[in-house]
């Protein structure tokens, strides 16, 4: 798994930043989307993988014995999973209000607030 | 003495979460709003005394010990910064009743200014990394909901932008903190302190300080990361673009100060470098685009990048005055930039607009309005006896004893294009006669709307405070001395978190 992830995760990425650089809102939320699952991912892997070990003191002994699964990088990717979740939920309201007010679905078209008023 | 951490934390949440019981009765949560600003700010006051008397305060949240539960720490810096917060958050309050309109207030202001500023005090009390990455969270979701609320078509495209850029540098953010997990095992940042210096693997380490570079430099607007402030911060109510300067980009630059005061402050030219590289052109590329615009609020919002240019010079150069200057110009910009801001929501509720074409005549209407003005632009443009003179010497002074000539050398090219850009507002807007007969009746007409007085008051208070700082600086320069020598000697903050005696 070690070996396949890094790969996952370098995709997701590469794939994320394709669509934030489209024009669409949809494609920018999608690309949002996988930028957080590639982040997420790579939060999961970075501290090691262990298979079938998981983080409890064995009976009679008084600390973990090694190898055993870090249980902190997967609360810290279930905090992320939830705040991500609520945030792209904003997101993807945001853009709908935004389109329905803006009426357009064309990023490069969103420049009125950007221009000098002269 | 932790209790005086709690407090900050819990008054803003609660006042929150009450005020949301009252949804429909505006009036009830303006009061709530009102007792809770102010209530945070007794409590700030109160945690400010007693980490003047101690130093640093921690709190095991939960009684776990240090590197493995989370640790809520204040020391001179976060404890002061939340004070400047909590001040902010009362006077920007106040102006806020009445300065934002029924509808917006109907639909949750006031909670969400109370999440906003809970969120913001627990960013800067924060000592584990990944807790920090929540209050950024809880930050953004506030600041976003805050943006677009109101739903005009500015808004939107503003807060589409904005929306988007943060949640990448959140994405770095995660990034970063997971490869510093990966590489030390801690999350505590007292812990991180120490572990960090003993990687093998510089350039990893020097990797993850870019994730957090890049991370905190889209929050605090640094140059090539700050575009979606000038697309973003003028469009929202003056009240919220008034917070939002004072408290979101300056969360942004603390953390910079903790990172690099804290974790990585092991040699790295590399990182110097790219520090001092920003700050340079942050502060020119901000204040060029200031002078460019032709509106109020932006020239002053765009102008906001310049200033946060100056502070990350202070961090770049490193030395215990940099620092000093750096303290020393968060009040003044915390301060005196908000003030700007508000005073330019009275012209607007006085003439009808931000466009300085159509402003002029407010110097011959209102002249005691444009003393403030004139005191707050001075301030911002450095001329002594106010704050911004002295944060710039301070700073100027650092670069010129580090030998740094050509940072100095923009910083005060900086200064004087922030001058002119002042002076294009006190031009267009105070001292030019106004050119329409016509609408001058109707102004006149006009003129005392509701809420004018409660618009009036903070900036009064705000540019008396902002006086006094800067007549009577030296008390602040001791303490920012203080802060400056806290920060320099880490072992302090750790030995505050962890407990132990190294």
């Amino acid at each position: 798994m070690e070996d396949v992830l890094p790969f996952l995760i370098g995709g997701l990425y590469a794939g994320g930043i394709y669509l934030v650089l489209h024009k669409s809102f949809v494609k920018l939320i999608i690309g949002l989307i996988i930028l957080g699952y590639a982040s997420n991912l790579m939060l999961f892997t970075i501290s090691r993988i262990t298979r079938g070990a998981p983080a409890l003191v064995p009976e009679g002994a008084t600390s973990l014995v090694e190898p055993f699964a870090d249980p902190l990088p997967q609360a810290l990717v279930l905090t992320a999973i939830v705040i991500g979740f609520g945030i792209q939920a904003f997101a993807i309201v945001l853009i709908k209000v935004g389109y329905r007010i803006v009426k357009t679905d064309n990023l490069d078209e969103l420049n009125s607030t950007d221009r000098l008023d002269d | 003495m932790e209790n005086a951490l709690l407090l900050i934390l819990m008054i803003p949440l609660l006042g929150g979460i009450i005020s949301l019981f009252f949804w429909k009765d505006i009036k009830i949560q303006k009061i709530i709003f009102l007792l809770s600003t102010g209530g945070l700010f007794l409590a700030s006051i109160n945690l400010f005394l007693s980490i003047l008397d101690q130093g640093v305060i921690t709190l095991q949240s939960a009684g776990w010990e240090a590197p493995f539960g989370i640790s809520m720490v204040g020391d001179y810096l976060s404890s002061f910064m939340i004070l400047l917060s909590s001040l902010m958050g009362l006077g920007v309050g106040i102006y806020s009743i009445g300065d934002i309109d029924r509808a917006r207030m109907r639909f949750g202001f006031f909670p969400l200014m109370n999440f906003l500023l809970f969120s913001v005090c627990g960013a800067f009390l924060s000592g584990d990394i990944f807790n920090l990455y929540v209050w950024f969270e809880i930050m953004l979701i506030s600041s976003f909901v805050l943006m677009a609320l109101g739903n005009t078509k500015p808004q939107l495209e503003g807060a589409i932008k904005y929306v988007t850029i943060n949640i990448i540098a959140s994405v770095f953010f995660l990034a970063g903190i997971g490869m510093l997990y990966g590489l030390t095992g801690t999350l505590n940042m007292a812990d991180l302190a120490i572990r960090v210096g003993t990687v093998s693997e510089e350039g990893l380490v020097t990797l993850a300080a870019v994730f957090f570079f890049i991370a905190f430099g889209v929050k605090s607007a640094i140059f090539p990361l700050f575009s979606w402030l000038p697309a973003s911060y003028h469009t929202p109510p003056v009240a919220v673009t008034a917070i939002f300067a004072a408290l979101l980009t300056k969360v942004g630059v603390y953390a910079f100060i903790r990172f690099f005061t804290l974790i990585f402050n092991h040699e790295s030219l590399f990182l110097d470098n790219l520090l001092l590289f920003a700050a340079g052109t942050t502060m020119f590329i901000g204040v060029l685009g200031a002078a460019a615009q032709m509106e109020f609020r932006k020239i002053l919002s765009v102008h906001i990048i310049s200033q946060i240019g100056y502070l990350i010079m202070g961090i770049a150069i490193g030395t215990k005055m940099a620092l000093v200057g750096t303290i020393y110009f968060l009040v003044h910009i915390i301060i005196v930039k908000s003030n700007l801001f508000l005073i330019s929501g009275v012209v607007k509720r006085i003439k009808g607009s931000f466009e300085l074409k159509k402003l002029g005549g407010v110097y011959a209407g209102y002249p005691f309005l444009a003393v403030l003005f004139a005191i707050s632009a001075f301030s911002l443009a450095g001329f002594p006896p106010f704050t911004g003179f002295w944060a710039k010497f301070a700073l100027v002074k650092a670069g010129l004893v580090q030998e740094m000539f050509f940072i100095v050398l923009v910083a005060l090219a900086t200064g004087f294009l922030t001058l002119y850009s002042m002076t294009k507002i006190w031009n267009e807007v105070f001292w030019k006669k106004e050119e329409k007969k016509g609408d001058e009746q109707n102004s006149e007409g006009k003129e005392k709307p509701a809420g004018l007085l409660l618009m009036m008051g903070p900036i009064v208070a705000l540019t008396i405070i902002s006086l006094a700082l800067g007549i009577y600086a030296e008390p602040v320069f001791r303490f920012a001395e203080m802060t400056a020598e806290q920060l320099l000697n880490p072992d302090i903050y750790i030995n505050g978190v962890l407990g132990l005696e190294r």
